[in-house]
């Protein structure tokens, strides 16, 4: 037993059983950030966030919530929206930052790729963080379940019927999935069970897995700048701040942070109160009906290019599922698909310069076209989109970055 | 030598230690796997049974079966046979199938000679083979066997069989 002398302090009381300044100074004050970034850093702190208000909120939708069958509908629509006291803010804000959740992750993964955040030695960044779409995918697809409204009941009947499939398993995988022949019961109160428990566990401990990798090969910046992040801490420290290339995570970058989160949360509260309309469907305000199927069954919009490369082999289902399955995937292997070891942002690659932006414009138009309905000269428009999206990633990705790595 | 006897002890208790852990965890696992199985209740409510000796030709009813609507047709002489697909009871024709359009899974609706779907205008003629529009397949036929003139859905009888063999 360590010798403790009388504290002078809380401070200094908690200092000498917890070791706070020690884990202070490795946490946040001496965690330091390149200098050279810009607002697109800011995009952790803003998904943070959004992951508290989303767990903040849906625990108070789950004290009013009724996962079965007969209740869920009206638990929703008429106990949360019209009796519980603000119970409206809070599913608004649910759904809206559900919602907004995926813009956030898209932007945060497309300023990864401008900037060859994911490639030598931040490959488990990347990775980490790959996990975490398809985790928050499964949170989204399993809460949009809940309300057990037509769309819910439909998208759970299409995306189950998904894994049937899978050669020789499917079939019996779909109904093991469902716990039913069809959508029912049982599957309502598993997904709510995932929705509320296992995923959101899922997500603490791969944010934590991505936050942890996040410490050894540091931030990346504009300029893929390999900083000596030892000497300049040791120039900031010594009282040359200006000149040093980094600042501390506290209190210099996180005042960075509040002022874009500030912005974004103003876009937030924005859309929760004035235009939530966009993250609930109208058709949702109807009953679940299995006799009954809605005229068109789409997806919420951030699965919508994942959806269009699905549909766009609209003369072969199985080719349709081989390339959503690639779709749902190929993120997780980007970091050896770009073969230029190099940590350069893309307007400093000739070539890749021109195949991130058009990337970024197969994945709209993907979005756009995903939308609509998938007749006439939209199936061809959904089918050259979708080859487009494959070739570009499995192509013309390693392609173009080992003609550059060479030259 | 003492050395060696607690080493091979040590070894010995760690490998039983993994066995015990490793079945253990298989039973876990299985558990688990059971756990989300449909229940029994939920497989006795998979089977429907119809009762077609009070049908005339031409008739059509409507059963749920698995939560999907199936059709029953008793055909009449005009319509024409599908052997690949009839369910045949005592020399009558019935055409079987599971009332969803093979399209995007709406409901057709019989309109006394094809079933045509609302959502996006495909046709299936009497034996529920498509004819035209969007449908890619025939709708499909359930499992089923036949008891006398009893036609029960969700068990597997021989003509089923050979509906399933034709298919493929």
């Amino acid at each position: 037993m360590a010798k403790f002398e009388k504290a002078n302090s809380i401070g200094e009381w908690l200092d000498q059983r917890l070791n706070t300044k020690e884990l202070m100074r490795v946490g946040v004050l001496e965690y330091w950030i390149p200098k050279n970034i810009n607002f697109l850093w800011s995009f952790g702190i803003i998904l943070a966030t959004l992951f508290g208000i989303l767990v903040v909120s849906g625990i108070f939708l789950l004290m009013y919530y009724k996962p079965d069958t007969d209740l869920a509908f009206y638990s929703v629509n008429y106990t949360i929206m019209q009796e519980v006291a603000y119970g409206w803010v809070f599913r608004n804000m649910h759904a809206v930052a559900a919602s907004v959740v995926f813009l956030a992750i898209y932007i945060h993964m497309f300023t990864g790729i401008y900037y060859g955040s994911y490639k030598s030695g931040r490959e488990m960044i990347w990775l980490t963080g790959t996990i975490l779409l398809i985790a928050f995918s499964a949170e989204g697809f399993s809460g949009y379940m809940l309300p057990w409204g037509q769309m819910s009941y439909w998208a759970a009947q299409v995306i189950t019927n998904l894994f049937g499939a899978i050669p020789v398993i499917g079939p019996d995988l779909v109904i093991w999935i469902r716990g039913n022949y069809v959508v029912e019961d049982a599957t309502l109160t598993r997904f709510f069970a995932l929705h509320v428990l296992v995923i959101p566990l899922i997500i603490m401990g791969v944010l934590g897995a991505h936050m942890y990798a996040l410490r050894i090969p540091h931030v990346n910046n504009q300029d893929g700048e390999d900083i000596d992040y030892e000497a300049e801490a040791r120039k900031f420290k010594s009282g040359d701040k200006r000149n040093s290339k980094v600042m501390p995570f506290w209190p210099t970058f996180v005042a960075e942070d509040v002022f874009v989160l500030g912005a974004f949360l103003t876009f937030f509260f924005y859309l929760t109160f004035f235009h939530f309309g966009f993250a609930m469907d109208p058709i949702n305000f109807i009953p679940a009906d299995s006799m009954k199927t809605p005229p068109h069954i789409y997806p919420e919009w951030y699965f919508l290019w994942s959806y269009e490369v699905l549909r766009g082999f609209f003369f072969s289902s199985d080719m349709g599922l081989i390339a959503f399955g690639i779709a749902n995937h190929i993120f997780l292997v980007f970091p050896w698909l770009d073969r230029d070891p190099a940590i350069k942002p893309m307007h400093k690659r000739p070539l890749m310069k021109w195949w991130f932006w058009s990337f970024l414009l197969i994945m709209i138009a993907l979005t756009v076209w995903g939308k609509l309905p998938p007749t006439g000269i939209n199936a061809y428009i959904g089918f050259v989109l979708s080859v487009a999206w494959l070739s570009w990633v499995l192509i013309l990705l390693p392609l173009l970055s080992s003609i550059e790595r060479k030259s | 030598m003492a050395d060696c006897k607690r080493r091979a002890f040590v070894k010995g208790a760690g490998a039983a230690l993994g066995v015990t852990a490793a079945v253990g965890g298989g039973f876990a696992l299985y558990g688990m796997k059971r756990a989300w199985d449909p229940l029994p209740s939920v497989v006795a409510a998979g089977v429907t049974e119809v009762e077609t000796s009070s049908m005339d030709q031409g008739d059509v009813g409507q059963v749920e079966y698995r939560g999907k609507p199936v059709v029953i047709l008793k055909k009449t002489d005009e319509m024409p046979a599908n052997e690949e697909r009839d369910v045949v009871i005592n020399g009558e024709r019935f055409t079987v199938n599971i009332l969803i359009c093979t399209h995007l899974g709406c409901i057709p609706a019989w309109t006394g000679e094809m079933f045509k779907c609302a959502c996006h205008g495909g046709e299936f003629d009497s034996s529920g083979v498509n004819t035209f529009g969007p449908p890619p397949t025939p709708m499909v036929v359930p499992p089923f066997m036949i008891e006398g003139t009893k036609i029960v859905l969700g068990k597997e009888g021989p003509e089923y069989a050979k509906i399933k063999a034709a298919k493929a």
